[in-house]
């Protein structure tokens, strides 16, 4: 696990470009930093060494010399794939698995890529045919950012690297804003910055004779709704035996493993099948809050001791948010609308503090087995649609949130509004996510003129519908709301903002045995009733953990990971800098949004019962005035030095 | 009276849920819900503003969309409360 950046084209002093990029994401590989320069191309690398600890040091060039391999992430299956390259007559110089890349590149070309089970951003250079290739892996857990700026493609493992070429400048993409305060994320390949765009997951791009192309090399996809469904008779075996697999493979390092612990189904599945699998005690880390609603330490402890783990917690209390939030901001390289980075940032810190370099997560299992509360929704929508009058089945509503108060004290009328049962509609692509959407663009009523004049007849939900594969309307429902979830907001937002860059900005390497791609799709073909079961979310999940887990963790309900919003920048969390982002002076000077109308909402939000769309328009105002200050400013102020 | 109690919903509406931006001020008639302007938590600050102002008391039963989704619902509800009050 690592961080990269590299050129093709003509630079000016490639040696000290490549180090000025790699220096900005140093915090990505602590360990070592290399750098590889030919006439036409250059790759930095900087290394947090996890397998191949003595061997593995990047770039890395085959033995001809003509391939030169810049390399983040893990190839979980390097070993199998190994002992198949060697089989053929290849032998390899050192034990990593960055070797048996160059070798299958070698062998197969950008085909490679089909073989490869793991989490991966890389660049080959290619100097037989002058091509330069950028590959992410499947789900997009490792970032890949590229720009091109006088006849010169750049790339980078983080956006602040790329800030560090000749001619690239930092500067707020206001349609990516407007998909934050929309979807959450920008569409990739957009990113917040203009000009500079994302790599999208499962994605190739080939650099070569002057042109550029790039392809999905996989796709996720789901059979037809009317499809004769699968055979279900060993699907909860099957599901046992891949999910034990992709621990496994997960488990192979130099160094030692631990795990996160929620305290909900899916971490201590994870954590519990790891277990098994570690000759000492596994150490699993936990994050704890001092609001109940948030908090879930019992359960932890108790997964903890049921597995005999070693296990650590960093308690998030108040104002720890609102002190870290700045570096999350600059880690996370976007505004963001929630604050539930925050805790992870600190959790990557106790991890990185207790020496352990690479832990598992449960993340993705929302995704893959339909967990979220926004999936039910959706179904309880369709449910009530069928008999707008009822009177009844908006009650089901209230059941799906229970710790969101606002909603349990709601007539049944107002839950069908707010809902949007009356009007809404069936065939519309976007059904399960439209409530999210229309809730999350409240907070644009803080928009400046100007940015509302730059934005006019832009609408981010249609351009998202756009971008929908041609099959996707002959999907189950559930299914299509699960590739909006998994294909959109898993990379845009939870592996990156949630997931990477917190644990890279501790060089923390995390592993997704959920996000294997043979569980993947053997979830997708799946009948959606075994994913959601009625109203009971995860079910071939929860029948498959068996005895791995005490029951009461294995029935629980899944309970959302959350972090207080605004109230973080309240009491203890006021601290300066938020005044001084959201202070009527910088909110004009930066012009995206109304001085005043900011100044109310934080006055507002100092009161305990601001709702979601309050907090979502702080979190995401504060977080786009931190951007400005982190990358916009300080690249200005770089410039004067210059 | 219903055109003043018309003008303080609305400005109540404009400063608490729409943070002073006038031009985004829904018609009268039109749905608070459906154009975006309050939530879950919004409705509840919408009742006890009706109560704190007017002095009236708003049952569970009154808090559905048909009294209280849009300006005009709003005036009409309160209308019939302080008549009924006074009657």
């Amino acid at each position: 696990m690592c961080g990269f950046a590299g050129y093709f084209g003509p630079v000016r002093e490639p040696d000290a470009l490549l180090r000025r990029m790699v220096g900005s994401i140093a915090h990505r590989g602590p360990d070592e930093q290399g750098i590889f320069v030919s006439p036409e191309a250059g790759l930095g690398h900087a290394r947090l060494s996890i397998v191949g600890l003595a061997d593995g040091q990047q770039p890395m060039s085959d033995a001809s010399g003509s391939l030169t391999i810049a390399f983040n992430g893990e190839i979980f299956n390097y070993v199998e794939l190994r002992d198949e390259l060697r089989a053929k007559g290849r032998s390899f110089r050192t034990s990593s698995d960055t070797e048996v890349i160059l070798h299958l590149y070698d062998e197969m070309g950008e085909d490679c890529l089909s073989r490869l089970n793991g989490d991966f951003a890389f660049a080959i250079w290619d100097a037989r045919r002058h091509r330069m290739m950028l590959a992410r892996d499947r789900m997009g857990v490792r970032p890949l950012f590229y720009t091109q700026k006088g006849g010169t493609l750049y790339f980078a493992s983080e956006i602040k690297a790329l800030l560090d070429a000749p001619g690239v400048t930092a500067e707020l993409d206001p349609i990516a804003l407007d998909q934050v305060f929309t979807l959450w994320a920008p569409i990739a390949p957009r990113t917040a910055f203009v000009g500079i765009n994302e790599l999208e997951p499962a994605s190739v791009m080939l650099v070569e004779n002057g042109r550029t192309t790039i392809r999905p090399y996989w796709s996720l996809e789901f059979p037809a709704a009317d499809a004769r469904p699968a055979d279900e008779s060993n699907s909860v075996e099957e599901l046992r035996e891949l999910l034990t697999d992709a621990v496994r493979i997960r488990m192979r390092a130099d160094v030692p493993v631990g795990s996160f612990l929620s305290g909900g189904l899916d971490s201590s599945l994870v954590s519990a099948i790891a277990a098994r699998m570690t000759p000492e005690s596994l150490k699993t880390f936990s994050v704890s809050f001092d609001s109940p609603e948030h908090d879930e330490s019992a359960f932890q402890q108790e997964m903890a001791a049921a597995i005999g783990s070693e296990h650590r917690t960093v308690a998030c209390r108040d104002g720890d948010i609102a002190r870290v939030f700045p570096d999350v901001i600059r880690h996370a390289e976007r505004p963001i609308i929630r604050t539930a980075p925050a805790p992870l940032y600190s959790l990557s810190g106790l991890v990185r503090d207790s020496g352990i370099k690479v832990v598992l997560t449960g993340e993705g299992a929302d995704e893959v087995f339909a967990g979220y509360d926004l999936f039910k929704e959706a179904r309880v929508r369709r449910f009530c649609a069928r008999q707008p009058g009822s009177r009844m089945r908006p009650h089901l509503f209230r059941k799906l949130y229970p710790y969101l108060p606002g909603l349990q004290q709601q007539s049944v009328e107002y839950l069908a509004a707010f809902f949007g049962v009356g009007d809404a509609t069936l065939n519309d692509p976007l059904f399960s996510h439209r409530p999210r959407f229309k809730a999350t663009s409240g907070a644009k009523v803080f928009y400046s003129e100007a940015l509302r004049d730059t934005l006019k007849g832009y609408d981010a939900a249609e351009d998202l519908a756009s971008r929908l594969p041609r099959a996707f309307t002959t999907w189950h429902p559930l299914n299509q709301a699960q590739y909006l979830e998994t294909r959109f907001l898993m990379p845009g937002y939870i592996l990156s903002s949630q997931g990477d860059r917190m644990a890279m900005a501790h060089g923390i390497e995390g592993r997704f045995p959920f996000l294997d791609h043979r569980l993947v799709e053997f979830a997708a073909k799946l009948n959606p009733e075994q994913k959601l079961k009625g109203l009971s979310e995860k079910d071939i999940l929860r029948k498959a953990a068996g005895d791995l887990l005490p029951t009461n963790i294995r029935e629980r309900p899944k309970q959302p990971y959350r972090a207080p919003d605004s109230q973080a920048f309240t009491g203890r969390g006021d601290l300066g800098y938020v005044g001084d982002c959201l202070s009527e002076d910088n909110v004009a000077s930066t012009g995206l949004f109304n001085p005043k109308a900011v100044t109310k909402l934080r006055q507002k939000c100092r009161a305990p019962t601001s709702g979601f769309r309050d907090n979502a328009a702080f979190v995401g105002i504060l977080s786009t005035e931190l951007w400005q200050r982190s990358f916009v400013q300080q690249n200005r102020h770089k410039e004067k030095a210059a | 009276m219903t055109e003043m109690t018309k003008n303080e919903i609305r400005n109540f509406i404009v400063e608490s849920f729409l943070f002073g931006d006038t031009a985004s001020a829904p018609a009268d008639d039109a749905s608070l819900i459906e154009n975006g302007v309050i939530d879950s938590t919004a409705v509840l600050e919408l009742v006890a503003f009706i109560e704190e102002r007017y002095g009236i008391a708003v049952s569970d039963a009154d808090i559905v969309p048909a009294n209280l989704d849009s300006v005009a619902r709003i005036d009409a509800f309160i209308q019939s409360k302080v008549g009924a009050v006074a009657a």
